[in-house]
């Protein structure tokens, strides 16, 4: 059904209510042009095998349009976290809503706002940025993003600007989301030596049918940044999540991911973070909660093009019922990335028999003087831990969720900001059962 | 409290008890001991219910109930408390999580009133004391990354929180220095009361010179091959095992 967005690209090209810039407009049209010329992928593509987006291409996901009903400040508090005062940019359907977001003014000059308020008053940054981390030619999604990029999140730090708070990007479906689908894009910059924490939660108001979030997020980290940012996957249960995040990191930065994938019927990932200078630190953590007919897929990606840069990933996932996990790691390290310390562990653990996971690391490394590793797991609960807590009196099905729990604290413990931390163990540990 | 009678148990279809008949009953310590391979873990785990082991034969009866019928938490939560030899580490649970959940969930199976965690903190604190340690061991997870010493000790702290009626101890001396023993030995003489019975497994009777048996059991080949009083451990120390079991130790 690639006719459905070729037919929706070309309907929306004779809307002439938005003015949009030049570079912006070439932007779309080329995603348009890539989109039509690869298609959907199928099982056969060696990048999808696993995961089978044939439901996506063959349902015709119409524009998202806004709700209904408004949309009620009540109804988003389950997903928000930490102060009220901070900087919150809510978005419903795929188009910002300012009535639901709250925009304190930010310590030097930083800014959040609306792509399509940036498109206004931030062109030149959006230029010299948009499309230029997130390729069109990554994934065939990517492609269909930028062809429909419209609006989404900007976050700007300038050089030397520390952040004291988060910012949270909320990315929210309507109960009336059913049938459609979303594009956003989105663009965090974190300039020389600032600093900056930054979650981004897609979820749902509950509703029937499937909706489609299409969704790109670029990361840039200038020379000594950090930036810390997680990544809430929570969508409706029918929903089909396809989201891609590309960081690229400059010298001496570091870059700290925590990805949840916990929503969406369907849901693929894919991670990618290229270290452009030497001396650059990149964590990536995940963990995916799965059940019923869920496939969580992670993709990540680490080049690894200068010497002397550490990566460090770990992601996990737990599944239950029927449900699906895939994880594909790759390092790339290049011939000058001498002195590079590369580590990656993805552990599983299946809580029930019909639960599979497909997992593959994949290391190219093509420099002679580096520490690599990688290591898969995919296990049950050990039955010794079991009996050890039943010997203490605790009975199975709660030594069970403790033991699940405790697996899933393991990454969810490293994320840095403590408001984060404590918001995400409360919200794991409530999906596993637990009571911490 | 305890009557076992002709307890048989195999693991991977490997008879390992063949025909164990003990009686305990309250106030009573007794001591088990034996060379490699006699079976004296083994029994230790049985009693606690350890899913390895098959019951082939024979009965345990805990203060009349079925013992053998019981799931290991149900044991726990009767009184039966097994300090183990190889203490499990469980990454990403805090002690002080770990034990609060035992201890409510066996009060919880009383019908007693579950402690909130400040009351907890409390108990805890004089319990912390008998193994000589601080509060801190209470936010490390459970056993992970501690000192074969410490996970002994963590049993024994273990034990004087859930005050146990029936407590085993399976080789809880094995590989700790003199202090370590002292410290463990203290914690469970602690514990001693004309109510509460003790099993003390063991290869060595140095921890008996600490903790003083009234009775003290031999196994081999699966069997109780002698019984007698404290003074068989001596014996027994100055003669090594095989006078009682026929074949040299296993080196």
């Amino acid at each position: 059904m690639t006719e459905t967005y070729l037919q929706a690209f070309a309907a929306d090209a004779t809307v002439p209510a938005e003015a949009v810039p030049g570079w912006l407009e070439a932007l779309r049209k080329a995603g348009i042009e890539r989109f039509a010329a690869v298609g959907f992928p199928g099982l056969k593509d060696e990048d999808w095998r696993f995961t089978p987006v044939a439901p996506i291409a063959r349902t015709p996901f119409a524009p998202a349009r806004p709700p209904a009903a408004p949309v009620e400040r009540a109804a988003l508090e389950p997903f928000l976290f930490g102060h009220p005062e901070w900087a919150t940019l809510v978005f419903v359907n795929g188009r910002y809503a300012p009535e639901l977001s709250t925009r304190p003014a930010l310590p030097g000059g930083a800014e959040v706002l609306s792509l399509a308020e940036a498109v206004e008053s931030r062109g030149e940054l959006l230029a010299a940025h948009v499309g230029r981390h997130a390729l069109a030619e990554t994934t065939p999604f990517a492609a269909l993003n930028q062809a429909f990029a419209r609006d989404g999140a900007v976050v700007w730090v300038p050089a030397g600007v520390e952040l004291a708070h988060p910012i949270h990007l909320v990315f929210v479906a309507s109960a009336d989301a059913g049938g459609t689908v979303t594009h956003p894009r989105n663009l965090l910059v974190v300039e020389r030596g600032a600093r900056a924490a930054v979650v981004e939660s897609y979820v749902s108001l509950g509703g029937e049918g499937s909706y489609f979030t299409n969704t790109v997020t670029e990361v840039a980290v200038g020379r000594g940044a950090w930036l810390e940012h997680a990544r809430i996957q929570r969508e409706g249960d029918q929903a089909f999540h396809l989201g891609y995040t590309h960081v690229d990191q400059d010298q001496d930065s570091h870059y700290r991911s925590f990805t949840l994938a916990m929503g969406a019927l369907l849901a693929r990932h894919n991670l990618h973070a290229r270290l452009n200078a030497p001396h650059v630190e990149t964590l990536l953590y995940g963990l995916a909660l799965t059940r019923g007919d869920q496939l969580a897929d992670n993709h990540t990606a680490i080049f690894h093009d200068h010497p002397h840069c550490n990566s460090w990933e770990v992601y996990k996932s737990i599944l239950d019922d029927r449900s699906r996990g895939v994880f594909n790691g790759k390092v790339f390290v290049t011939p000058e990335a001498q002195k590079t310390d590369a580590k990656q562990t993805n552990r599983n653990l299946l809580l029930s028999p019909d639960a599979k996971v497909d997992t593959k690391p994949q290391l190219e490394i093509f420099a002679d003087d580096v520490r690599c590793t990688h290591g898969a797991t995919v296990g049950q609960i050990d039955e010794i831990a079991y009996f050890y807590l039943q010997s203490r009196g605790i009975p199975r099905e709660r030594a069970q969720t403790m033991l699940t729990c405790a697996f899933a604290a393991e990454v969810v413990d490293e994320i840095a900001i403590p408001p984060v931390r404590e918001y995400l163990t409360r919200l794991v540990t409530e999906r596993l059962g637990g009571d911490r | 409290m305890l009557e076992i009678n002709d307890l048989r148990a195999s693991v991977d279809e490997k008879p390992i008890l063949n025909g164990i008949t003990l009686s305990v009953k309250p106030g009573e310590v007794h001591a088990i001991m034996g060379p490699n391979g006699s079976g004296k873990s083994t029994l230790a785990q049985v009693l606690a219910g350890h899913p390895a082991y098959e019951v082939t034969g024979g009965t345990a009866t805990y203060r009349g109930e079925d013992l053998l019928e019981m799931e290991p938490e149900e044991r726990a939560q009767a009184g039966i408390f097994l300090a183990f030899q190889y203490p499990v580490e469980i990454p990403g649970v805090t002690n002080a999580y770990f034990l609060r959940a035992a201890y409510n969930e066996i009060r919880k199976s009383r019908g007693q009133e579950e402690l909130d965690p400040m009351d907890f903190l409390d108990l805890l604190e004089s319990k912390l004391k008998l193994v000589d340690w601080g509060p801190e061991i209470m936010r490390r997870a459970v056993n992970a990354g501690f000192s074969g010493g410490e996970k002994k000790r963590n049993e024994i702290l273990q034990m004087a929180v859930l005050e146990p009626a029936l407590a085993i101890l399976d080789e809880t001396d094995s590989g700790l220095d003199i202090d370590a023993l002292r410290i463990v030995a203290d914690g469970v003489n602690s514990l001693r009361s004309p109510e509460r019975s003790i099993i003390v497994v063991t290869h060595y009777q140095r921890l008996l010179n600490f903790i003083v048996p009234d009775f003290v059991h031999v196994l081999a080949g699966g069997r109780i091959v002698k019984s007698g009083g404290k003074e068989l451990a001596l014996e027994l120390e100055a003669k090594g095992y095989e006078w009682l079991t026929g074949v040299p130790e296993a080196a």
